[in-house]
């Protein structure tokens, strides 16, 4: 007989041995557990038949009667391509809010984009992103959303308004009207082309550029002192002093996710470093970068230019350079100088000032530090935030003229975001045509005529090049959800061009960047760079351009003319969460605790300790502020005195369910000057008027009451023993002995490590676990009785004179014990230890005593004190105040992660379902899992890299080497509780 | 028949055993007073109002309650703990004092006894209410899952399951077994159809004959004997609750005696406190005479300077330690923002008690009745500062908060009063507040005068 075979195992075997029956034999039969040889083999007689008949009835019989729960699975009839239940896809793409650039890697299941990660192959952000970065997947399923094109208040087909729109421009463009378009600053070169397509048509198209908070002062600056109306590059990794005046850069100056990989990478001591950039910062309100400061100098927003011109002049004095009269400094430059020239050329100054004089200042003393061409490149510049704020203040004349006849908006806001937002108001009834492509009828688009919706980032294609030569693609993840169309698709219908926007951006894309690189084919190129998220193109070195010194003396002449007045002055500031407010609607960021203050779901006036006392308040009081607006103060220790900070994107009216109401709108306040806003106001008159506005924090107290929780050392200390600050924790490991054998640790054991160094606090960590693990929102009322749910906090305790106090921030999610308080106190066992060190909730086994989290030394558990994601059996007992539970909203939900119900206690499971996946993967490819392989989200996403997860038992991991680091310590190691998370202890820069 | 001069007879007036019978039954044979049906109104609608916080909690979520993240026992555990301590009188009475043949206790045992049960109804509420899923509270439970699931023995919790069930079970069964005999009485005193059969399916059929007497007798003496190790073992395994954590404040070695006999010093509290009421009330001012209220006032200071004592120990101890979170939270609870629960506490348990050295105050009812309502106060706020001060701040100060009882809180704990209370007039209306045949027992003996018929 020939040998057959069936497979290549197969071939060539005798088959004999293949003995493919075995499988069918009655040994093996599924049943042969159930029955032994006796029943099988026994006659078929007439008891037997009976007896297996009987069986079989009685079987039947329980078992259809219990009632199994229908489950309806629908397959799909044809699979798509690119995607496999259960297995996640991830597509490069760029997010793009207004000025707020990232790149990212969108995170679908099924189809859904459910997660925003950070793209390591971008140069820009190095894989980093931000708070509202990983929350704008929310966004996506906002259900405040337009689902179809509003003509003069009523919903209409997109044929109908294409047809009303273009008649109405058309006769514009005929009778040679005037049509301008407002938009946030468009780095997007194919937007750019579709305008220019449009203008073709309608040739009095002009472009006004719009940023609520803008970096006007910036641009103009380099256009007087450079001949270079830009942004220029910044590199903080190249600059041992770095001196900011109230520059936000970690948080929200110009490219914050950016500037944060530069600043730590200089700060990093893990790989044996000897040095550290050395930070100063001045500023008014205590921001996100002034806290990590390794000297911070509280002074009022008028004092800025006066110590600038100090600080120019303090420095022509050693370079013998000519100086100029000026005021004198109120705070003591002497050194600072002496600082920034020692280390000529590898030196910093920036300034976050919106003042042109103030700018000038700074590039006259970075022009004497050679900052050009070492730590700032003009040639590089940023094509973000590229609005001038005089541009918009003479549209608003124009428009109150009457010139203007057609107005179209894309991405602006300036009904409730500009500081002349009454007047634009007025203007804007005056202009016959107004078009608005905005998502939701927010407060610009509900005085317009026709509201275009514009596609959410996620479901559009687009390009971006926020630097120049860094090219970034926006890829749709998902299909339109509602009836919108992109902006670019509208302009382009209505300039008559019907190519798609996708192909569009090809065509671009193959004219102007496909002869930068070298594949041959475009197609190649395309898909590559669309694979990637980005292409980027190695900037040609070429010289900076000359300093113009003329521009100085007139600065400082003008610095000094200004009579610095006694009396309250504001300084307004962007939060780190709700930044300008365009994303004020989604309860991820209303709800992220604010770095510094750690309140949620609010604004407020922040104030000085000693001012306080002064005045007598407390913190929630209410104050008039110029008879104008009223806003709760709030005592924030290293508030300068006599000043208050408020921040923008607050107060908002049309945005949605969750954000209306939240705050006050500070917009208006601010005055403009030079051009630029002023994002200051002097002479400020404050009056309390009796009533308390309470606010939530997420945490009341601030001072580590001598405890070594975070601890700290300088780099002078250090560098004579890396174990300075930490030697509690070798006292403790010499003491440490148990009665008990350790738990045997074989195969994996999960760890952390959380470098107190790198940390910046900024809190996307919390955002980026929110959205991973289906961290329900509680709202305000909730917040502030101490019910958040978020499983990482960050923790800020201030340390010192509460003036001017010294910041730290501690990342704290599940320590997952080795001796875990929690699991031997829970009467259901429904927390336990796994085989790998994990310290894991069983959601259905819990009933809520609650034990466990009183018994947590690090209060990391969270409690679903109510019915927070409808998951409850019990009906009408939601409790869902940002409507987080809508079918819609509910797309973001991971579905790798159980949804928990009321009364289930719930807390980090260091991203279990990641370390499972990873595993899985490794074994289907039968290879060992490679260290840093597993990212949890909090690590995936930390635009620092300040957390490390690893495997403790692998001995070369990365994890295992920080471990071993002298700086290591665990929190509270004095419990014995054997923490798998460590600290690395905080090292400043500064004098002992 | 000798009666000591010294002591006091412990029934006074001139009584013979069908005088007993006749007064003590009385409430069960008259009609209520206006002043019972006052009592039962008000402590039905505290009852309802309780009803309604508890459907709420179930119904929305433990979050109706004024727990947090950090604090996440509340008043729900504080009420347990002292519903709990208060239960812990009856059976120190009936079971400890009758091993100490302190023969005074035959007036207040039955009353004592109820009043533990009730609140042993009262406190077992709170484990079950507190819990994120109540309805799932059998997971607690070791019973044969098809799951394979089984509790964590390890868990003070479960102990308390255990703890707080046999006590519930022994209490009520002994309690019982000490009414069978008082209710054949009843049995044979009342007229109307429906109360003869109520009170013969109760009696079990009771005709007093020396078997019945007799193995009456055996099974009392066997139930005291399992109930006098568990009016230890019921607190102290309560107060493993605490003492097995980590938290400073509950962290202590201490907690098993220092609660017993705060147990034991709030129960007498109570008792005093609903005695002093039921006498006067149910005219039985000559069974519970004022040398019985003294008696109990002894009881008081004594385990009210054993609970001082403690309170100091614990100071004592947290200085001692050298642990610079337990000193900083004796520190709290004494200067922190709840301060005044803890000098409430302390002026209650610690200093007020002891004015009962003067043998005028401890005779003097007016000051015992305010004494013993002290007590009870003192010793909420006791547990209180136990549960709260010590976990709204503990280790991390990033997470220290503040705790505010919600009105749905005070509701449940007003509806326990209600339950209670209700449950305490249904029981002197429909059995003998003292133990007839107790009481007889000690007549020959120790009554003022005993005349045969």
């Amino acid at each position: 007989m020939d040998n057959y075979w069936q497979s290549i195992e197969e071939y060539g075997k005798d088959p004999k041995e293949l003995d493919r029956k075995a499988e069918f034999t009655e040994e093996n039969h599924p049943l042969a557990e159930m029955f032994d040889k006796s029943i099988i083999n026994a006659p078929a007689s007439r008891r037997n038949f009976l007896k297996m008949f009987g069986f079989s009835i009685a079987t039947a019989t329980v078992v259809s009667s219990c009632k199994n729960s229908v489950n309806k699975a629908i397959p799909y009839l044809i699979k798509p391509e690119e995607i496999t239940p259960g297995k996640a896809t991830f597509y490069a793409s760029s997010y793009m809010d207004s000025s707020d650039y990232c790149s990212i890697l969108v995170k679908t299941r099924e189809g859904r984009p459910i997660k925003i990660e950070g793209n390591t192959l971008s140069s820009i952000t190095k894989g980093g992103t931000s708070a509202k970065t990983q929350a704008s997947v929310l966004s996506l399923y906002d259900t405040e959303r337009l689902q179809n094109p509003i003509a003069k208040g009523t919903e209409k087909s997109w044929n109908e308004i294409d047809k009303d729109i273009i008649k109405e421009l058309n006769k514009i463009s005929s009778d040679k009207g005037n049509i301008v378009l407002l938009t946030s600053s468009i780095y997007s070169p194919s937007t750019k082309k579709v305008i220019e397509q449009f203008r073709k048509k309608h040739n009095s198209l002009k472009v006004v550029n719009y940023d609520p908070v803008s970096a006007s002062a910036i641009i103009l600056a380099n256009k007087n002192t450079f001949n270079k109306a830009l942004i220029p590059s910044y590199y903080f990794n190249k600059a041992a002093v770095i001196v900011s005046f109230g520059a936000d850069f970690l948080g929200t100056w110009i490219s914050p996710i950016e500037f944060t990989r530069q600043y730590v990478q200089n700060r990093k001591l893990t790989n044996g470093e000897k040095t550290m950039s050395r930070h100063i910062h001045f500023e008014t309100g205590m921001s996100l970068t002034g806290s990590n400061a390794d000297k911070r100098i509280p002074i009022k927003p008028s004092d800025e230019g006066i110590i600038l011109a100090n600080l120019y002049n303090e420095l022509t004095k050693i370079t013998g350079a000519e100086s100029f009269s000026t005021p004198e400094s109120p705070v003591n430059i002497k050194e600072i100088a002496n600082e920034l020239l020692n280390n000529k050329t590898k030196s910093l100054v920036v300034s976050g000032s919106n003042n042109l004089s103030n700018q000038i200042l700074v590039n006259a003393i970075n022009n004497l530090l050679g900052s050009y061409g070492n730590t700032i490149d003009l040639n590089t510049p940023f094509l973000i935030k590229q609005a001038i704020d005089s541009d918009f203040n003479s549209l608003v004349q124009s428009m109150n003229e009457g010139s203007i006849d057609a107005l179209l908006i894309y991405n602006a806001n300036p009904v409730y975001n500009s500081f002349i937002s009454s007047s634009f108001i007025t203007g804007l009834e005056k202009v016959p045509l107004k078009i608005s492509f905005a998502s939701t009828l927010d407060e610009t688009a509900s005085l317009c005529d026709y509201v275009c919706p514009d596609n959410h980032y996620l479901e559009s294609w687009n390009d971006a090049e926020p630097k120049k030569g860094f090219y970034s693609l926006m890829q749709p993840t998902i299909a339109n959800l509602f009836n919108t169309r992109q902006f670019q698709e509208s302009i382009l219908t209505w300039a008559g061009n019907t190519t798609k926007y996708h192909d569009f951006i090809q065509s671009v894309w193959e004219a102007e960047l496909f002869p930068k690189q070298e594949m041959p084919l475009f197609r190649n190129f395309w898909n590559k760079s669309l694979q990637d998220g980005i292409f980027e193109v190695q900037p040609v070195k070429a010289s900076q351009p000359e300093f113009i010194d003329s521009f100085t003396k007139p600065a400082i002449d003008k610095l000094a003319s200004n009579q610095n007045e006694a009396g309250f002055e504001i300084s307004f500031y962007e939060k780190v969460s709700i930044g300008n407010g365009n994303q004020a609607n989604n309860p991820w960021l209303q709800e992220m605790p604010d770095p510094i203050s750690k309140i949620v779901w609010d604004n407020y006036a922040n104030i000085s300790p000693k001012q306080a006392k002064e005045l007598n308040l407390k913190n929630g009081d209410v104050i008039n502020i110029n008879h104008t607006i009223q806003l709760p103060i709030f005592i924030q220790p290293g508030q300068a005195y006599q000043t208050l900070s408020v921040a923008y994107g607050y107060g908002r009216t049309k945005t949605g369910k969750v954000g209306n109401k939240v705050g006050e709108n500070v917009f208006p306040l601010p005055t403009i000057k030079e051009g630029c806003i002023q994002n200051t106001l002097l002479n400020v008159a404050v009056s309390a008027i009796g009533f308390n506005h309470p606010l939530a924090m997420t945490q009341t107290h601030h001072s580590m009451e001598g405890r070594k929780i975070v601890r700290e050392s300088t780099l002078e200390k250090y560098l004579e023993d890396p174990k300075s600050g930490n030697e509690y924790h070798f006292e403790i490991e010499e003491e440490s002995t148990s009665l008990y054998k350790n738990h045997p640790t074989e195969g994996h054991h999960w760890g952390m490590v959380v470098d107190l160094n790198s940390c910046i606090g900024c809190g996307n960590c919390v955002i980026a676990c929110q959205a991973e693990n289906n961290v329900p929102v509680v709202g305000k009322e909730e917040a502030m009785k101490n019910r958040e749910m978020q499983w990482i906090r960050i923790d800020r305790y201030y340390n010192g004179d509460p003036e001017n106090p010294e910041t730290v921030f501690q990342p704290v999610m599940c320590q997952h014990c080795d001796n875990a308080p929690c699991e031997n106190v829970c009467p259901t066992a429904a927390t336990n230890h796994s085989s790998e060190g994990l310290n894991q909730m069983i959601y259905n086994r819990c009933v809520g005593t609650k034990y466990c989290a009183n018994n947590c030394p690090y209060k990391v558990r969270r409690f679903n004190w109510f019915d927070y994601t409808n998951a409850d059996a019990i009906p009408a007992n939601t409790h869902d105040v940002a409507g987080m539970t809508v079918d819609l909203k509910r797309m973001v939900l991971n579905p790798d992660v159980t949804v928990r119900a009321k009364g289930v206690m719930e807390k980090c499971s260091m991203c279990v379902q990641r370390i499972q996946e990873k595993k899985l993967d490794a074994k289907i490819e039968g290879r060992p899992l490679k260290d840093l392989e597993i990212q949890t989200a909090c690590m995936q996403s930390c635009p620092s890299n300040a957390i490390i997860f690893g495997d403790m038992n692998d001995k070369k991991s990365e994890v295992s080497r920080l471990m071993h680091n002298e700086r290591n310590y665990h929190l509270l190691e004095e419990l014995h509780v054997l923490p798998s998370v460590g600290y690395l202890t905080k090292i400043r820069n500064k004098k002992a | 028949m000798y009666v000591s001069p010294i002591r006091e007879p412990l029934i006074k007036g001139e009584k013979s055993y069908q005088t007993i019978t006749d007064e003590i039954s009385a409430p069960i044979a008259g009609k209520p007073g206006p002043l019972w049906y006052a009592g039962i109104t008000f402590s039905t609608l505290a009852l309802l109002v309780g009803l309604y916080a508890m459907g709420h909690t179930v119904w929305n979520g433990i979050g109706t309650w004024g727990a947090n993240r950090t604090i996440n026992w509340g008043w729900g555990i504080t009420n347990f703990v002292w519903w709990v301590g208060i239960g812990h009188a009856g059976t120190f009475i009936s079971a400890i004092l009758l091993l100490f043949r302190q023969k005074w206790r035959t007036s207040i045992n039955r009353a004592a006894e109820a009043m533990t049960i009730f609140a042993v109804i009262c406190a077992a509420l709170f484990p079950v209410l507190h819990l994120g899923r109540p309805w799932l509270a059998f997971f607690m439970a070791p019973y044969p899952s098809t799951r394979e699931l089984w509790i964590n023995f390890n868990s003070p919790l479960i102990w308390d399951v255990f703890a707080i069930s046999t006590y519930f079970t022994v209490s009520l069964l002994f309690w019982y077994i000490g009414l069978i005999p008082d209710l054949g009485t009843i049995r044979d005193r009342v007229t109307s159809k429906g109360k003869k059969a109520f009170y013969k399916f109760m009696s079990f059929g009771w005709t007093g004959s020396a078997k019945h007497w007799q193995r009456h007798e055996s099974i009392s003496l066997i139930l005291a004997g399992l109930a006098a190790p568990l009016v230890l073992s019921v607190h102290s395994i309560v107060s493993m609750d605490f003492a097995t954590s980590l938290i400073p404040g509950w962290h202590t070695t201490i907690f098993p005696p220092y609660f017993v006999s705060g147990a034991i010093f709030s129960g007498f509290a109570m008792v005093l406190t609903l005695m002093i009421i039921t006498r006067r009330t149910l005219n039985l001012q000559q069974y519970i005479t004022v040398n019985h209220i003294e008696s109990m006032n002894k009881i008081i200071i004594a385990t009210g300077s054993i609970v001082g004592v403690a309170y100091i120990t614990e100071l004592f101890m947290s200085w001692y330690s050298g642990n610079i979170y337990e000193q900083y939270t004796f520190l709290n609870r004494a200067t922190g923002p709840y301060w005044w629960a803890y000098w409430i506490m302390m002026t209650c348990n610690v200093i007020s008690p002891q004015l009962l050295w003067f043998k005028k105050l401890r005779r003097n009812l007016t000051f015992t009745f305010i004494l013993s309502i002290f007590i009870n106060i003192g010793m909420w706020f006791e547990r209180f500062v136990i549960v709260v001060t010590s976990l709204h701040r503990d280790f991390l100060p990033s997470s220290w908060s503040m705790y505010y009882p919600s009105i749905t809180e005070v509701g449940i704990f007003i509806g326990t009063f209600g339950i209670f209370f209700t449950l305490f007039l249904l029981f002197i209306r429909f059995f003998p507040v003292i133990a007839i045949s107790e009481v007889k027992s000690v007549l020959k003996s120790s009554s003022e005068k005993f005349i045969k018929k």
